[in-house]
Formats: structure tokens, C-alpha cells, sequence
């Protein structure tokens, strides 16, 4: 049986509490406080950490091709490191780590590093911007999606977010992104689905109720007092500075921006957050010029970046050990794009194409997946790496076998279909049915569309607190394709029928909005056309 | 249906309840830290007052001053805008604003006949202001009224016009949902609107005997046989002498104003007349405050009219009236607190102009905005932005339009879903909680700190949220913040440093600091250090406006920004 058509069974018979009301914020935004959301959670769900490298990270000095090694010296003379320098990996004499990435082969040799090679997608789009949202929104290289991959994973697994949150079954944030700009990764289908603590010293600050010095004026005094109420209103706030105290003894951290990060995350974790995804940034990767030192190639800012990633990532593992958590977390790092074959005469290069990606973790297979690449002869600044996996493969393989979504459902999320690679250990357990079906009620629904996939007839029961209230059908891209429902209402529940026996198949949303509240949900157009 | 029922779909929160007990459960944990910041301040400002007053300012007049002038007399201040009055001098900036010239806007039409209702008399697209009363459609009217209030404000000219209507609105409410007559509230309305920048004494009589006050404050049933208070003490209260002296107005002055009062009635036509029968023709005698003054009284059609001018002669005859509406002036463009300074250096010079004036509003408005006081730096960002000018001023700058004339259907229901959003930050527009308006504009001692509490703040950031990234639909159109037009509007959107410091100045009421700058250039440029990117993505787009990928990559990055940056708290002020 298809989870989906399982879940449909258990949320008919779910009652909604009245005691929401209209006031969803105000009534959930003390809940919070009360000792039910500081109970320690003693579930495993999977936690994925992802790290973003800002500004394309030049994988052939990263995961360097030995085999490749004359020809790299041909194209590449500016940068390439010493063949001496380049740290051999166990089992394989063809490929090696960059010098500074001694953390990453001590994983490797763990068996706690995977290493996929060659990532990427057609058509690649060397425009930072572009080439970042298309990572994020996991969309084709010509096609524009306004989600991103991992909100909208965190849209099918709490469909009612965030109406009603946090509650009991979620009291924390879905996700939190820790000194990144907001990444449009975790907006979901119509809303963003993380928590973003936009420094790490604004964590410390949370945790200490320091609050930044408003001028003393009778501006900054009103200032001060938006402030405060702001704090007050945070609403996941005091459970993140709850979490967070109850951790009181960590492995060391060297001392770099991203270690920090990597700790506060270990930190909640261990605190018993039930967050599914943090998403953290080093950046700098946008090597242009001097990406190594002209006189010693081993040093330099792109040795430096590496040495901070891997360090950071090796701390963070043994940490993890340490707490207890090693089981329940896994993490990726991805960049926007690789680099060009061919060096600058300024000791840099420029953006390229494929590259490889790391995987990390007790729960990961460790390995090399894919071949090295294949360098030219003489390579000039013309040639690039072809792709040899597709990264929504990466995803879609973290969906399936991390979060447990069934095959079927992947490319629901994904809106793409796409192969699957072995990352993972094979006996990863999955979080119970049982977690599952609570996510998928928690909070509050105001619209359930059935049946789900349909063929022809949509059946939608929506619930408004009153005033202004709309339903509507989405296509994928995001565009009102449909109105069935519009109008002012009286508070209630409401059923309307939509026929969609003319829509290509594909994936839908619909969507209610009342007011400020607004519930998308996802459907699935099969067969008939 | 019944007639409770026709109402049941108005504006909801029109009587402060529910939120009401929030608010109050709200400032018993508040107060106490938000009172010992309001000492400290104020006894900080006893301390080192600014001494500004009414001198003409002649400080720099940069882009920074004219944006404090037009915040406050605006609706949020847009780039066009700054760019228009950055052109002027000061006092030509201020005269613009103050300029009196005023040419009706066409009034509101049926934009309600639809699934719900049809009404019998007026066709789809036909204004209704002479309508006849009909209870099954009044409430449409009503909120058809208050949508075309709502777009008044929205597409406000380049005057304080707008603001001076919401500004009378709160100082001498009546309140739709008791009125509940959209022709009598429209002509309401339009008193305040045609009299906004005129003589307040002309303004007060003119409320004074208007259907829907009279109506409001029981006028209309005001007479010799049983004399009503109810408008006879709110005009000594709240709208001309307040009761900020400590000896004011005696209970026997209320009753002899009631008894002068009589008489004045709605007809039939919806017009108000007076009825020498319903007159009390007694003499009417006043108490020392107002100088012993006696009214003498008198017969005949005309007698109600004569006696109402020497009352209200009577009224602006005493000091204190061009005091107090100073005050609640005061109170709207500059500053909550008025301390012991403020009244001697401001209040009371802008009262003699008032006088001497004979209550023309524009001098007084005039002495005010150009005064070195209204510039002063202590005054600057110190204003919490009231819902409505949250909202509309967010509209305006970002460029959130309706169809108007091409979908009457849509723009009511988009009017109605705006307006149902101020409700929920508790200011909805023609339903204060009561007659003495907002409290925000009169709570001592916290004023428009009552706008803000932890249930209405997360509202704010929300809408403003929804706007960027959802929009408020209709059946076939959608209200959206148009984040590019707004950048692009900008002048060099092209430059992130130059451009965010635009973007603070014109969307944030005080500056921000440097690590904030830098988080937000930081989301502008997705990590990346070099601004070149940004400068490279924005060109591809204006060479590509309409490709949907290339304008993907900037909006993406636009609608986070933007939305981070109202996040901030000195968003909400101005």
C-alpha cells in the first residue's frame, strides 16, 4: 500500500483543535514555553546537514584525478598542486585529496566519506546566481521553479506547515539555516520552511538575551521596545536557547566560522531538536586569481578553504560520535558549479562545470562513486568536465534511503525522475510509520484534496476561520491554473469539486488562503491524457 | 435574513473584544518594562529637552529630510517621490503637500452586485451615493465605501491630503458598523475629505449637525422634551477642548449644550434639517470656564443654527481649543510625548497661529512641517507606524496595484482582504473601538506603542511576507509587491552598496548598522563576495526583462532581500 493512500485513511478521522481558533499564532506562540516542547525527544529521525561552498569550488584540486595528473600539469600549471602533496586515499591509487583536506581522508578511512564524482546537470549555467538557484531548486537548466528541493520535502512530510506550528508532534522548526543568507533551498511550495539565525554570534546573543544597543533617542527607545516584543514573538526562540542549554559538554572545534556553525548544529541536535535539515555556508570558493600561493601551491586561499571545510567536518563528526548522534545524522556539501580545467595566469581559474560532492557520516556508505574525469590532451579554457551523475540523483537517493520516501513519491518532490546511487549504508532504519502519519496531521490541515493521485474529479474540503478565502489549483511552475472556491465565507468547512479530467498528467498544488493563512498541498495528475 | 445577520460579514474587530482582552492580557506583562523605559526616557528628554521650536529650519535639506517629511506626510515614501520633492526647496516641498487644491475623486460605485447580493436600485458600476436606503445591501455599501477609502489612500496625490482625512477621521469618528448607511458614511467622509485642509471651527460645525453624526451621537433624537448628552459632551471633550486642564468644562456646561443642541434632524432625504418644535428655547448659560457665558435662546427655523454658531464661538473663543487640537496634531506628524519644553517651545506658538488664523489648518500644518522642531534629530524615526500606514505605505512603495474600473469585482474583494488584514493588526479603517478614536493617538503614556504587542507584530511582518512571496488574489487578478518595478526605481539598482543604502533609507526609520548592511548585501549577492555578480545579473536582466529565467535569478534574490530587510525592527517606524 502506497503510504499516501494510507495517510488519506488516518487524517479523515482527525479531528482539528478547536482551540486554534483563529488565532493560530497567538495561541501556539506561548505553547513553547510549557514543559511539553522542552521534553528531550528520544526519536531518530534523520537529520541532513548540508554545507554550501559559495562560489563554485574547483573539484580538481579538491578530489584530484591522479590518473589524469600530466595532462592536469599541462592545463593547469598555475595551480596544480605538487603530485607528492596530493593525499592518497586507501584502496584506490587513482584519485587523491587536495593536502589540506587530512580531516576528510581520516572519514574516508572511516569509511565515513563518500565521494560522487563528476556532479552536475545538461546544459550547465555558469552564472553564479543562476547556477545556485538551479542547485537549490533542483530545476532543469531551463526551467524556472520558485521552490526549493528541500522545502518541498519538508512540504510532503508536514503538509500543514506552518498552520498549527509548532505542536507536539513538531515543536521545533523544520529546518534551520545558521549564518547563510536565507537560501531559497528550504522555501517550500509557498512558504519558506526554515529558521535562520543569520550569525552565530546572534545564536550566542539569543542565548545570553543580549540585545544589540538601540541610539539612545526616542527613536532607539521605540526601537528597543519593537525589540522586545519581537523576542517575545520569536516563536521558536526559547525552545532553540532550551535545546541548546541542555548540551553542556562538546569535542573541540578549531577555530574557524564554520567550525562554530557545525558545532551550534551538534549542539541542537544533541539538545533534542527534532529539526530535520540545517543548511550552513562557507564562502569563498569564487577563485578567480591567486586561489594558491605562486610559490608554493599547497597554501593559499582555496588550501585555506579546504583545510577549514575538512577540519570543520571532522570535528563535527566526532562530536557527533561523542553526543551519541553519530546514527542520525548524515551531511552533503555542494557548490554551484565546479571549476575550469585550464588555470589563469593570475593563479586562479574560472567557473566551470561538473564536480564532485562529498557525503558524510556514520550512516554513509564510504567510497568513491563514479570514475575520475577524463582531461584532454591539451586542454584549453573551451574544454570542461562532463557530468556523469545528475545531482537531483544525489537527492533523490537522500530522499528515499535517508528520509524514507518511498520510490514513487521522489519525483513528487523533485519534479524530476532521476536515477538512484548507493550512498547510504544499507541497514539504515527509517523513522516509524507511526512518526510519519503524526507529521503528515500535525498542526493544522485546512485543506484536503482527494483522491490523491487522481485521474479526473478533485474532491477539496477546505476549513476557513472566515472573511476573504480562496481556493485554487497550482501548476507545477507555480502559476493559478484554476479558482474553484472564492468568495467571503463564514467560518467552517467546506467541500468543493474541481475536475481536472483535461490537465496533463503531472504534479499540482492546491491551495486555500483566508486573510494571512494560507495551506498548499500537493497532488499528483495521473493517467488519462 | 435578519438585519443582525446583513451585518454579520462587515469588517470583524469592529467592536475592540476579543482583541481587546489581548491586548490588555498583553500589557499586564508589558507594562512594567515598557513604563520603566518610558520614564527613563522622558527623564533623559527632561534632562537635555531639544530646545527646537518653530524657527524655520535651515538646516541641510538632503534626501534624508525629505524622506522624514514625506513619511510622515505620506503614505510611505516611494523613490519617485523622493525624487520629486529633492527637487523643490524645503518650503515649496512643504507647500506642495499643503497645496489646497482638491478636485473630487469620482465617488464609489456598485463593485458588489454579484453571487451574494444584487441591489434592487443601482446598477453594477453606478455610483450609489444617492441611493435609498435598503438594509439588505447597506452593509455591501459599506464595505464598498471602505474599499474606495482604502484606494483613496492607496493612489493618494503627491499632498497630506490623505493623511489629514485619517487624521480628522480618528480626531471626530463615527463608526460605519453603527451608522451602517453607506450614503450617510460617504457623505461623512467627504466632509472630512473636502475639509481636510480648511478651517477646523467650519469643519466642527459642519460635523457637527452631519446625518451620520448625528446619527452616531444620537443628535437626531436630541430634544427639548428629552435632551441627550451624548454629542454635547463629546465635542467639549474630544474634539475641540479635551480635558488635558486640569479644570475644564463643568457637567452643567455638558447639559446646557445638549439643550442648545436640540432640535437638529435627518430627513427623510437623508439630509439633516432643524425642527424649531424639538428646540429647547430656553436661555443656555455657561460656566466661568467659558467665561459665564449665556446663549440666549430662540425661536424659529433659524433660531438652532444662530445659537450653534455662538456655541461654537464659544468654544474657540477659549485658548485651550487651539491647544488641544495642536496637541493631537502634534501627536500624529511628529512625536507621541509632549513634555513641559515641547508645549512652550511648539504647542503654544503654533496655537496663537491657529487663533490667529481663525482655525485655518494649512498655516499651522505649514509652521509645523518647516519648523526646526519637526527636523529636529530627536524627533527623527520616532513615530511606530500605524497599521494603515504600514500597510498602504508598503502598497505604495512596492507597488501593489488593483484593477480598478477593468475588474470592479476583484478590486472590492482585494479592498476587503486589505482591509480585513487591518482589522487584524486592530485598525480598521471607519471602526476605531470608539468615539475618541485609536488609542494609540491618546493613551497616555504609551501612545503608539499599543500597535505593537506580541500578537499584532508577527501580523505585520506576515502580510508584508504574503505580499512578496504569495500575493492576495481575486477570481481573475492578484495584488503582488513588485519587486522589481520597486528596484528598479531605484537610482542605481545596479550597485549593491549603492542601492541597499537607497533601499534602508527609504523602507527603514532609522539607519541600520554596518553588519546588518553587510547581512543584507550578503543575501543580495547569495554569499558570493564580489558585487560584480549582482551588477551582471541585474544588467542581463534589463537586457532580458521578460525572460523568465534571467528575471527569475534577480527577483529570487529581491524577494528574500526585501523581505528580510521588513523584518527588521526599524522597519516599523518612522
Amino acid at each position: 500500500m502506497k503510504r499516501r493512500n494510507f495517510l488519506k485513511n488516518i487524517t479523515a478521522g482527525v479531528a482539528v483543535p478547536s482551540l486554534i481558533g483563529g488565532f493560530g499564532v497567538k495561541a501556539y506562540a506561548n505553547s513553547p514555553f510549557s514543559p511539553l516542547f522542552n521534553a528531550l525527544t528520544t526519536d531518530t529521525d534523520h537529520v541532513l546537514v548540508m554545507i554550501q561552498l559559495s562560489g563554485g569550488n574547483d573539484g580538481l584540486n579538491t578530489v584530484v584525478p591522479i590518473d589524469q595528473y600530466a595532462k592536469l600539469a599541462i592545463g593547469r600549471p598555475e595551480v596544480i598542486l605538487p603530485e607528492a602533496s596530493i593525499l592518497p586515499l586507501t584502496g584506490t591509487n587513482k584519485v587523491g585529496l587536495h593536502p589540506a583536506l587530512g580531516g576528510l581522508r581520516e572519514l574516508y578511512d572511516e569509511g565515513q566519506l563518500r565521494i560522487v564524482q563528476n556532479v552536475g546537470y545538461p546544459n550547465p549555467n555558469l552564472s553564479h546566481f543562476r547556477a545556485t538557484d538551479i542547485w537549490m531548486s533542483g530545476s532543469d537548466s531551463d526551467e524556472y521553479l520558485p521552490s526549493g528541493w528541500a522545502g518541498r520535502y519538508l512540504s510532503y512530510e508536514y503538509p500543514n506547515f506552518p498552520n498549527g506550528y509548532p505542536n507536539n508532534d513538531m515543536p521545533h522548526p523544520l529546518a534551520i539555516e545558521i549564518g547563510s543568507a536565507m537560501s531559497m533551498s528550504l522555501m517550500g511550495t509557498q512558504t519558506g520552511m526554515g529558521f535562520v539565525i543569520s550569525n552565530p554570534d546572534e545564536f550566542y546573543n539569543l542565548l545570553a538575551g543580549v540585545q544589540s544597543q538601540a541610539p539612545n533617542t526616542p527613536a532607539g527607545e521605540q526601537l528597543a521596545y519593537v525589540r522586545q516584543i519581537a523576542q517575545q514573538s520569536r516563536t521558536y526562540a526559547q525552545t532553540i536557547v532550551n535545546a541548546s542549554g541542555t548540551v553542556t559538554q562538546q569535542q573541540t572545534y578549531p577555530e574557524t566560522e564554520l567550525a562554530a556553525k557545525l558545532k551550534i548544529v551538534a549542539r541542537l541536535i544533541a539538545g533534542g531538536l527534532k529539526t530535520r535539515m540545517y543548511v550552513v555556508n562557507i564562502d569563498g570558493f569564487d577563485t578567480h586569481d591567486s586561489q594558491v600561493d605562486p610559490d608554493n601551491h599547497t597554501i593559499g586561499e582555496h588550501a585555506n578553504l579546504l583545510q577549514e571545510l575538512g577540519d570543520a567536518i571532522r570535528a563535527f563528526t566526532k562530536d557527533l560520535k561523542f553526543l551519541g548522534i553519530d546514527d542520525r545524522v548524515s551531511g552533503m556539501t555542494f557548490s554551484e558549479f565546479g571549476r575550469r580545467i585550464v588555470s589563469n595566469f593570475s593563479g586562479g581559474t574560472d567557473h566551470g562545470e561538473a564536480a564532485p560532492m562529498f557525503l558524510f557520516g556514520k550512516p554513509i556508505a564510504g567510497g568513491i562513486t563514479g570514475k575520475n574525469p577524463l582531461i584532454p590532451s591539451n586542454p584549453t579554457e573551451y574544454d570542461n568536465l562532463d557530468m556523469e551523475f545528475d545531482f537531483r540523483s544525489v537527492y533523490g537517493t537522500i530522499l528515499r534511503d535517508w528520509f524514507c520516501v518511498p520510490e514513487t513519491d521522489v519525483p513528487d518532490i523533485l519534479l524530476h525522475d532521476h536515477a538512484y546511487l548507493d550512498l547510504y549504508q544499507s541497514n539504515i532504519s527509517c523513522i516509524s510509520t507511526a512518526t510519519h502519519q503524526a507529521n503528515q496531521s500535525a498542526g493544522r490541515s485546512l485543506l484536503d484534496c482527494s483522491p490523491n493521485p487522481f485521474t479526473t474529479n478533485l474532491q477539496i474540503v477546505y476549513r476557513t476561520d472566515g472573511g476573504p478565502t480562496t481556493v485554487q489549483i497550482l501548476d507545477a511552475s507555480g502559476k493559478v491554473i484554476a479558482t474553484p472556491a472564492h468568495g467571503i465565507m463564514g467560518r467552517g468547512e467546506y467541500m468543493v469539486s474541481f475536475s481536472g479530467s483535461s490537465l496533463p498528467a503531472g504534479t499540482y498544488f492546491c491551495r486555500v488562503l483566508n486573510g494571512m493563512q494560507h495551506q498548499t498541498k500537493t497532488v499528483v495528475k495521473v493517467g488519462n491524457n | 435574513m435578519s438585519h443582525k445577520d446583513r451585518r454579520s460579514f462587515l469588517m470583524p474587530h469592529r467592536r475592540p473584544k476579543q482583541d481587546q482582552i489581548r491586548l490588555t492580557g498583553q500589557l499586564a506583562i508589558e507594562q512594567p518594562a515598557m513604563l520603566q523605559r518610558v520614564a527613563a526616557l522622558e527623564a533623559a528628554r527632561a534632562a537635555a529637552p531639544p530646545n527646537s521650536g518653530l524657527t524655520p529650519y535651515s538646516g541641510p535639506w538632503t534626501r534624508t529630510e525629505t524622506i522624514h517629511l514625506l513619511r510622515r506626510c505620506l503614505f510611505g515614501a516611494t523613490a519617485a517621490d523622493v525624487h520629486y520633492f529633492s527637487a523643490l526647496t524645503l518650503d515649496q516641498a512643504v507647500d506642495q503637500l499643503l497645496d489646497t487644491t482638491y478636485t473630487p475623486p469620482a465617488p464609489p460605485v456598485n463593485d458588489y452586485n454579484g453571487a451574494d447580493v444584487t441591489d434592487p436600485d443601482i446598477a453594477f458600476g453606478d455610483t450609489w451615493i444617492d441611493a435609498f436606503y435598503n438594509i439588505d445591501v447597506e452593509g455591501y455599501r459599506i464595505e464598498s465605501l471602505r474599499g474606495w477609502w482604502l484606494r483613496r489612500m492607496m493612489t493618494s496625490e503627491r499632498n497630506i491630503r490623505e493623511k489629514m482625512v485619517l487624521f480628522w477621521h480618528n480626531h471626530i469618528p463615527v463608526l460605519f458598523a453603527e451608522v451602517f448607511s453607506g450614503v450617510l458614511l460617504y457623505r461623512y467622509q467627504n466632509t472630512l475629505r473636502e475639509n481636510a485642509l480648511g478651517n477646523f471651527k467650519d469643519l466642527t460645525r459642519a460635523i457637527t449637525i452631519d446625518p451620520a453624526m448625528l446619527f452616531f451621537l444620537n443628535g437626531n433624537a436630541n430634544s427639548v422634551f428629552a435632551p441627550d448628552e451624548n454629542y454635547a459632551r463629546e465635542i467639549q471633550e474630544l474634539f475641540v477642548i479635551g480635558k488635558d486642564l486640569p479644570q475644564h468644562y463643568t457637567e452643567d456646561d455638558v447639559k446646557a449644550a445638549a439643550r442648545l443642541l436640540t432640535g437638529w434632524r435627518i430627513g427623510t432625504d437623508f439630509n439633516t434639517y432643524f425642527d424649531p418644535n424639538q428646540h429647547d428655547k430656553q436661555d443656555k448659560q455657561f460656566s466661568s470656564f467659558y467665561g459665564n457665558r449665556l446663549i440666549k435662546g430662540k425661536a424659529g427655523v433659524a433660531g438652532g443654527a444662530t445659537e450653534l454658531d455662538e456655541f461654537l464661538d464659544m468654544l474657540f473663543d477659549h485658548p485651550e481649543a487651539a491647544r488641544f487640537v495642536c496637541r493631537k496634531l502634534y501627536r500624529f506628524f511628529v512625536y507621541h510625548n509632549i513634555d513641559a519644553q515641547t508645549e512652550q517651545n511648539v504647542i503654544e506658538p503654533l496655537a496663537q497661529i491657529f487663533r490667529d488664523n481663525n482655525y485655518d489648518i494649512v498655516p499651522v500644518l505649514s509652521a509645523l512641517l518647516k519648523s526646526e522642531h519637526f527636523f529636529d534629530q530627536l524627533n527623527r524615526g520616532a513615530v511606530i507606524k500605524s497599521p494603515i500606514d504600514q500597510v498602504v505605505g508598503f502598497y505604495r512603495q512596492m507597488g501593489v496595484t488593483f484593477p480598478g474600473a477593468a475588474d470592479l469585482t476583484d478590486t472590492l474583494y482585494l479592498s476587503y482582504v486589505t482591509n480585513f488584514v487591518l482589522a487584524e493588526m486592530l485598525q480598521t479603517p471607519g471602526d476605531p473601538p470608539n468615539v475618541a478614536g485609536w488609542q494609540a493617538y491618546y493613551q497616555q503614556p504609551v501612545y503608539d506603542k499599543l500597535w505593537i504587542n506580541s500578537s499584532t507584530l508577527p501580523r505585520r511582518g506576515q502580510i508584508n511576507e504574503f505580499l512578496v512571496f504569495v500575493g492576495l488574489y481575486g477570481a481573475n487578478n492578484v495584488a503582488k509587491a513588485d519587486v522589481l518595478a520597486f528596484t528598479e526605481s531605484l537610482n542605481n539598482p545596479g550597485d549593491p552598496d549603492l542601492m541597499l543604502a537607497e533601499v534602508h533609507e527609504l523602507l527603514l526609520g532609522l539607519p541600520v548598522a554596518s553588519s546588518v548592511v553587510n547581512y543584507h548585501k550578503a543575501v543580495l549577492l547569495s554569499n558570493l563576495p564580489s558585487a560584480y555578480y549582482w551588477t551582471l545579473a541585474w544588467e542581463a536582466y534589463l537586457a532580458n526583462p521578460t525572460d523568465p529565467i534571467i528575471r527569475g535569478e534577480v527577483e529570487n534574490r529581491l524577494k528574500i532581500l526585501y523581505h528580510v530587510i521588513i523584518q527588521t525592527e526599524e522597519y516599523q517606524l518612522a
